[in-house]
């Protein structure tokens, strides 16, 4: 469950380069330019690749290139942006092309074509020592699968490599390097060798020695996938609530869904080389752009990422503070309601009104018409339940907890308890059995990934 | 008739040595009084050194990198060399012997790193590597002896022929067998090729090409000894010597030392490459 569900908001009302899930003061404005920006970006294995990029370019599909020139096609045609203080992830199978294009970010491949531009430098146009030094100031290095730190050197050596590299002053190297140690929850360790760590420490130095850097990108290729899985949750968990500290621009690559649910704020899925869908997580979730994405979100553990607002209905009928008991069971007989979520002028929700208490009430009045009420006045009023209410952001797992006990719709409202939806258990059911749910919610997911 | 015609393969290569030997003279001059000089300082270090001190400082410099059996083995080996009176021809194969290895690190680990980082240079280095190590060493004797005439010199240069493929072969094969993600990881933090090569590859090549350089000076003994055949003085001088007189006994005595020899220096630079292959452990309380 997110620790602050406003990070996986997808509303479209939200200014398009607004960073989500940040603190005010680090927040870029809209118009901040981006990061990292790929343009009609390729990469094309072997020899000869241009004319598999004329091949491509004339239709021909990656798999047929394959057969006809022996070439791989890595990334093609892949145009991006990465937003300034974003967690953006790469995903896809293996061989989709996620590491290649991860790689191409700080050119380690170079582009068969396309730009790269870092801060609005185009990276291929630089020669190799210019190039380096983007490598040294742009980029916190980069994090690996497997961990790629070196044997023979102390964790505190292995943390310190960037800078060596830069040939900072000694003092200053131990002094970053040891700040990075603490930041990861390594201290005391320093004078350890790698053989000595288990694999979760090992990618903290890793993690580390990247932090050191005190760049702004940080590239994260598969950083937590051979890790066994509950150190992967933790390393995780631990990323986010570091990042939230400083703040980085982090391009993470994956292969598991869960994964870069969790961490991405946005999320590119990939397949054969380019692009098949860009954004955040609940786009995927709701509105997968097509069935390949569809399969892959087919076994997600959707409960911490849905919420309220994608899997609400909107409101067949509401009573009014106002309506009388007859009125109100007019309407649910009309609409074949159990009962109805009353509301005032403002939409606000004031209560429910189950069918049950009404018709007991009508009963009451019936029976006995002026003995404890004063003259038919307690017809006119409907008799109020608490509702159930929750919040827009509420996540699939807390409505499953909400709607145990209880056979009543959930009313879904906004900060100013406007009623906004209602949701019902068959809902919640749909969700987890993976159906694009049949509601407006939906409709907006599916706008806000066009 | 086309079967009639002989390929005169045996005339093109003596007039290519001819014509290198005639444009090159003065190099072949130059550089064969620079390893004459070089053997012959070593040499006269080694023989000014008192035989009991040099057998001591041996042993104990095996001793200290690789442990006391092999110590106590050096000293027994080089006690008996000395008392079977071949420790002159001894010192004069180990000057050889340390020289030739000297220009096979200094030629052969560059060569193996530009066939590293180059395919192209690579796929050109191959079949010469495998030229070079295939073909019979003592043919080597007779374009050394043209360039150099007779005597150490060209002892050394055809021992270095032999000798170097190995090394080569194995600086290559270990660079380019360090992960490639450790490699990544250094082009991702910024690292020129230099730094690469010297914090990242070389240090993770290093078990393999002491294997290399193991193999290597295995050769270069084995080499020393056919160098006996042009004049190059020492064991191998000694073994010949034997196997022209018949005297069983003599030729026997001066393999004897070799074989001494050739287990030191093996053992030793095993030692080496094991000690470098634990280096995570042996720095362990450091």
């Amino acid at each position: 469950m997110p620790a602050d569900p406003v990070k996986r908001d997808a509303h479209p009302s939200q200014p398009p380069g607004a960073p989500v899930g940040r603190t005010v003061a680090a927040a870029p404005t809209a118009a901040a330019p981006p990061k990292i920006e790929c343009r009609s970006l390729t990469k094309v294995f072997g020899a000869r690749p241009e004319r598999v990029v004329e091949f491509l370019a004339a239709g021909g599909t990656k798999e047929e290139a394959q057969a006809r020139f022996g070439n791989a096609v890595g990334v093609y045609d892949v145009d991006l942006s990465v937003r300034a203080g974003e967690t953006f992830v790469l995903m896809g199978l293996s061989g989709s092309g996620k590491s290649t294009l991860l790689r191409l970010l700080n050119l380690l491949h170079d582009p068969t074509a396309g730009e790269v531009l870092v801060d609005g430098v185009d990276l291929t146009s630089l020669a190799r020592a210019e190039l380096l030094r983007v490598r040294r100031t742009k980029f916190s290095g980069m994090v690996f699968q497997q961990f790629a730190i070196l044997p023979h050197r102390s964790v505190l050596d292995n943390v310190r490599f960037g800078l060596e590299v830069q040939k900072l002053p000694l003092a200053e190297q131990r002094r970053r390097a040891l700040e990075a140690i603490e930041l990861v929850g390594l201290a005391g360790w320093e004078g350890s060798l790698p053989a000595q760590l288990s694999g979760g420490m090992q990618q903290r130095v890793g993690l580390a020695r990247s932090l050191a850097m005190d760049a702004d990108v940080l590239l994260m290729d598969e950083a937590f996938s051979a890790l066994d899985p509950l150190i992967r949750r933790e390393m995780q968990d631990e990323l986010v609530e570091l990042q939230a500290r400083v703040n980085k621009t982090i391009v993470f690559v994956t292969h598991d869904l869960d994964e870069a649910l969790k961490l991405g704020d946005r999320i590119a899925i990939m397949r054969s080389g380019r692009v098949v869908q860009l954004g955040g997580a609940e786009e995927i979730i709701t509105a997968p752009a097509d069935d390949y994405v569809e399969a892959f979100v087919a076994g997600v553990d959707r409960t911490g990422v849905l919420t309220a607002r994608s899997i609400m209905q909107p409101v067949k009928a509401t009573a009014h503070v106002g309506d009388g008991p007859h009125t109100a069971l007019t309407k649910m007989r009309r609409f074949g309601l159990s009962g109805l979520l009353v509301i005032d002028r403002e939409r606000r929700v004031q209560g429910y009104a189950s069918s049950e208490a009404v018709i007991a009430q009508l009963g009451r009045a019936g029976s006995a018409p002026s003995a404890e009420a004063p003259e038919g006045a307690v017809p006119d009023r409907l008799p109020l339940a608490p509702a159930l209410t929750v919040g827009l952001d509420t996540s699939l797992a807390e409505l499953i907890a909400a709607a145990a006990g209880s056979s009543e719709p959930i009313a879904v409202v906004d900060e100013g308890r406007r009623l906004r939806g209602v949701v019902v258990k068959g809902a919640i059911l749909a969700a987890l059995a993976s159906e694009p749910p049949p509601s407006a919610g939906s409709g907006k997911g599916a706008a806000g990934a066009a | 008739m086309l079967l009639d015609y002989r390929i005169p393969i045996a005339s093109w290569v003596e007039k290519l040595v001819r014509s290198i030997q005639s444009a090159w003279a003065a190099g072949f001059d130059g550089f064969a009084d620079i390893v004459r000089f070089v053997i012959n300082g070593l040499l006269g270090g080694l023989q000014a050194v008192p035989p009991l001190v040099l057998l001591v400082v041996l042993a104990a410099l095996v001793t200290w990198k690789a442990g006391w059996k092999l110590g106590l083995f050096t000293a027994v080996g080089l006690f008996l060399i000395h008392n079977i009176q071949l420790w002159t021809p001894f010192l004069q194969t180990l000057s050889l012997v340390v020289t030739a290895q000297v220009l096979i690190v200094v030629v052969g680990v560059p060569l193996g790193i530009l066939a590293a980082s180059s395919d192209a240079a690579e796929r050109i280095m191959r079949p010469i590597l495998d030229f070079m190590q295939t073909m019979p060493a003592f043919v080597y004797l007779i374009p050394a002896v043209m360039f150099f005439g007779i005597g150490l010199v060209p002892g050394v240069v055809a021992t270095f022929i032999f000798s170097l493929p190995p090394l080569v072969r194995l600086v290559n094969l270990g660079i380019r067998q360090v992960p490639v993600d450790l490699v990544e990881a250094a082009d991702a933090f910024g690292a020129t090729r230099l730094q690469k090569l010297v914090k990242v590859q070389v240090p993770q090549a290093l078990p393999t090409m002491m294997a290399g350089l193991n193999q290597s000076i295995m050769l270069n003994l084995s080499m020393v000894v056919i160098a006996g055949m042009i004049g190059a003085r020492g064991l191998g001088a000694e073994v010949l010597r034997g196997i022209q007189r018949i005297q069983v006994g003599q030729g026997f005595e001066a393999g004897l030392a070799v074989v001494i020899l050739a287990i030191v220096l093996d053992r030793l630079t095993a030692a080496f490459a094991m000690r470098r292959r634990d280096g995570s452990r042996a720095r362990e309380d450091g």
